[in-house]
């Protein structure tokens, strides 16, 4: 149970990028993902609800992927995201080596699935069963798991908007158990009218582009893609010839058990997740240089979030923004998607900007970036994921 | 370090919430979707709390509240759920709706009720516990995962208790179209004939099993697990022949130490060979029981089975249904479950009478 996990490679796929690269150019200048009309997902509320979605459509994801277009979008988006991980990580006899992987997503092959529902309930009461064959959460996991050739440990974590924290907090622990050597760990979710309806329900989503942390904050945009990070024990990453990225330091999973939508007034749920975080990594609040934050734009979360940061870092507040502000709410994917922008942060030396914020919030005594920062001294980042049911899951990354 | 059960609680299609399985005639089943037995919920939750919960969580409320009743009073330092299907009833409604009324005018409270950590975070919620909460959610994985990353809380020092289990629920729309995949029987059949029925398919079940794990708790335990462990992969028989032999090696056990097999066989004609196999070769002299004619086929069904073979442990006796296996046997001291889900994920858990 001991010994350290690093990171040896990285993939994503978002509405501000189809690759790493692709998504620290868009961070850096400043280019958002969202656009006022929904493009690619057939649904009423094309031209009412803006979404950040990936630029491409099924057929041009499955070119890049290599599989049928028949497929699910969320089994694209993953194994393109997978995909890139693991050529980037390049470990070389992997087939040697147990290798896990660990993915997460909150709605399955759902997009399928409400084909299959529409022609059953408006058509023939029949409906094709090709369109719900991989419904189930674990159908997509093991989909790409197959794809990729990865047996030694395959599961699915499900924990709502913090489902991909979990993976790669559970990624981390089989490393350090010694059950696994290697894992790609993180999580994908495709948009999908199941969940775009969902929230539309529950009257969190803005109708202009999402401004998290701001005053007049007035609810989140939803978002599409996946992200996975390829993390190796300390024996793998000494046989490495590439630079490692950094190392997963800290990690905790704990629940606000409030409410089964809403957070807390005083955020206990997140407090105890970063503090935990904190505690695992053995790092003080001030150790921290920059905070990925959960923050959705919603008037609820951002409240709670900044509670239990006020709470924890008050009086010395680390750089902080939301990359939500670019990529939207990608739900089961945005742990992942998030853990890539905290590794590039410690990479580079980069903190990327809160986009809209004009008035910050009269609540705190802090302010969120507003501009991409260079040139910053960070040797540990804080990424924050909480959601529904009050799974909150905080993850520290370090320089190694 | 060693892993105890200490309390246990099931619901599903038998009487085994208050554990009358164990004396009483099983439930015979005509029809191929098993329902579950459920308790007497109003007993068990505040009416008002009662009315907002939905089948699946109230199943798995009550087994984990179930588990701490029995226990006493301890402190959970973690929840952790396996479920394959998660809330379906409401994931269904909700997407019913979406085509029906044209994605308008919809209710927030079957989307609010749909995500697959719902059971998870009710549990939390209900305990006002704000500890470690995961939810696995892969397909016949779900419990076996849960259950492992339980045990690496326990082993990591991180808990002391954690309360680990599976809920799944099934839906008559959904059972309709699992069975054009030749998941289950086309015709009817008695679930107590189902292992001779000769044909493709199974019975359909649904559950809910919760545990009360912990690390030090050997005077009061069930049960200790001494090993789960999963195969990703469509294997041979003998693929599975030597994963058995490396588990056994692994373990530092022979067949010979095993006093209890139950299988998982489901009475599908195409997957039941796998199991008669081992039966006629691995365990061909062990005691075996099979236990899907009781619950039914679903992904989390190794749940029942730990429910039944650590109960099995604690009484030193079968269920009245076993008697025929039952014999002179007075012993059960190890039980191993061997399961597979449509031959593709494999599962073995062991276990043995608790010892310090």
């Amino acid at each position: 149970m001991s010994g350290k996990v690093y990171i040896a490679g990285m993939g994503i796929i978002s509405a501000i990028g189809n690759n790493v690269e692709e998504c620290l150019a868009a961070l850096e200048q400043e280019d958002a993902g969202m656009a006022a009309t929904i493009t690619y997902l057939k649904t009423i509320h094309a031209n009412e609800i803006p979404v950040a979605e990936v630029k491409l459509n099924n057929e041009e994801l499955a070119q890049r992927a290599g599989w049928s277009s028949k497929i699910s979008r969320t089994a694209l988006l993953s194994i393109i995201a997978a995909k890139e991980a693991l050529n980037d990580a390049a470990i070389e006899n992997i087939e040697a080596l147990r290798t896990g992987f660990i993915s997460a997503n909150t709605v399955g092959g759902i997009d399928k699935s409400e084909n299959f529902y529409h022609s059953y309930f408006k058509e023939n009461r029949i409906g094709d069963l090709h369109d719900i064959v991989n419904h189930e959460c674990g159908a997509i996991t093991e989909l790409v798991a197959d794809k990729l050739n990865i047996h030694s440990y395959v599961t699915t974590i499900s924990t709502a908007c913090s489902s991909s924290a979990n993976s790669i907090m559970l990624a981390a622990r089989l490393i350090k158990a010694g059950m696994l050597d290697i894992a790609v760990a993180g999580g994908v979710d495709a948009l999908v009218k199941f969940t775009l309806n969902g929230f539309n329900t529950l009257l969190i989503l803005d109708n202009q582009y999402c401004k998290p942390f701001d005053e007049n904050r007035n609810g989140l945009n939803l978002g599409e893609g996946a992200a996975y990070i390829v993390m190796v024990s300390e024996k793998v990453a000494s046989a490495l010839k590439k630079e490692l990225y950094g190392e997963l330091k800290g990690y905790a999973n704990a629940n606000d058990a409030y409410h089964q939508t809403a957070s807390s007034p005083d955020g206990k749920g997140s407090y105890l997740a970063m503090q935990g975080a904190l505690d695992i990594a053995n790092l003080k609040p001030g150790d921290i240089g920059y905070i990925n934050l959960h923050g959705t734009g919603t008037f609820n979360n951002d409240l709670a979030e900044g509670t239990a940061i006020e709470k924890l870092f008050h009086p010395h507040y680390p750089k902080m923004s939301s990359t939500k502000s670019f990529t939207g709410h990608t739900l089961g994917a945005s742990g992942a998607i998030e853990a890539v922008f905290s590794v590039l942060s410690i990479k580079h030396g980069f903190v990327f900007p809160n986009l809209r914020l004009q008035t910050p919030m009269k609540e705190f005594p802090f302010t969120v970036e507003r501009k991409f920062l260079k040139e910053q001294n960070i040797n540990n980042v804080l990424s924050n994921s909480f959601g529904f049911g009050g799974n909150c899951t905080s993850l520290i990354f370090s320089k190694v | 370090m060693k892993i105890y059960i200490r309390s246990a609680s099931c619901i599903s299609p038998q009487q085994t919430f208050e554990s009358q399985l164990f004396s009483n005639d099983p439930e015979e089943y005509m029809a191929n979707l098993l329902k579950v037995i459920d308790p007497d919920y109003k007993k068990i939750f505040d009416p008002k709390l009662l009315r907002r919960m939905s089948p699946i969580v109230r199943m798995g409320l009550a087994t984990a509240t179930g588990c701490l009743k029995e226990a006493g009073k301890v402190n959970v330092e973690a929840i952790v759920t396996g479920t394959a299907y998660g809330c379906m009833e409401d994931s269904e409604t909700f997407l019913k709706k979406i085509v029906e009324q044209d994605e308008q005018m919809l209710s927030p409270t079957s989307f609010i009720q749909s995500t697959h950590n719902t059971v998870g975070a009710q549990i939390a919620l209900f305990l006002k516990c704000h500890n470690y909460n995961n939810t696995f959610v892969h397909r016949g994985f779900s419990f076996e995962h849960a259950l492992i990353d339980a045990i690496l809380l326990l082993k990591e020092n991180r808990a002391e208790n954690v309360l680990a289990g599976s809920a799944d629920e099934m839906t008559d729309f959904t059972f309709s179209v699992l069975k054009r995949f030749g998941l289950y029987k086309q015709s009817p059949v008695s679930n107590f004939g189902l292992y001779s029925s000769d044909t493709k398919g199974s019975i359909c079940g649904q559950g809910a099993a919760f545990f009360l794990l912990c690390g030090e708790c050997a005077d009061d335990a069930y049960a200790q697990i001494d090993a789960v462990e999963t195969l990703y992969k469509y294997a041979s028989s003998q693929e599975i022949n030597k994963w058995i032999d490396q588990f056994f090696m692994l373990h530092e056990i022979t067949a010979n130490d095993i006093d209890l097999v139950i299988t998982g066989k489901n009475g599908d004609m195409r997957h039941d060979l796998l199991f008669t196999h081992f039966q006629q070769d691995v365990f061909k002299d062990n005691a075996v029981i099979n236990y899907k004619h009781l619950c039914g086929e679903y992904p989390t069904s190794s749940s029942f089975a730990l429910w039944l073979a650590s109960n099995i442990i604690r009484r030193d006796k079968l269920p009245k249904c076993f008697e025929e296996v039952q014999g002179n046997k007075k012993d059960f001291r190890k039980i191993l479950i061997y399961n597979n889900y449509q031959e593709r994920l494999h599962s073995l858990i062991l276990l043995s009478s608790p010892s310090k």
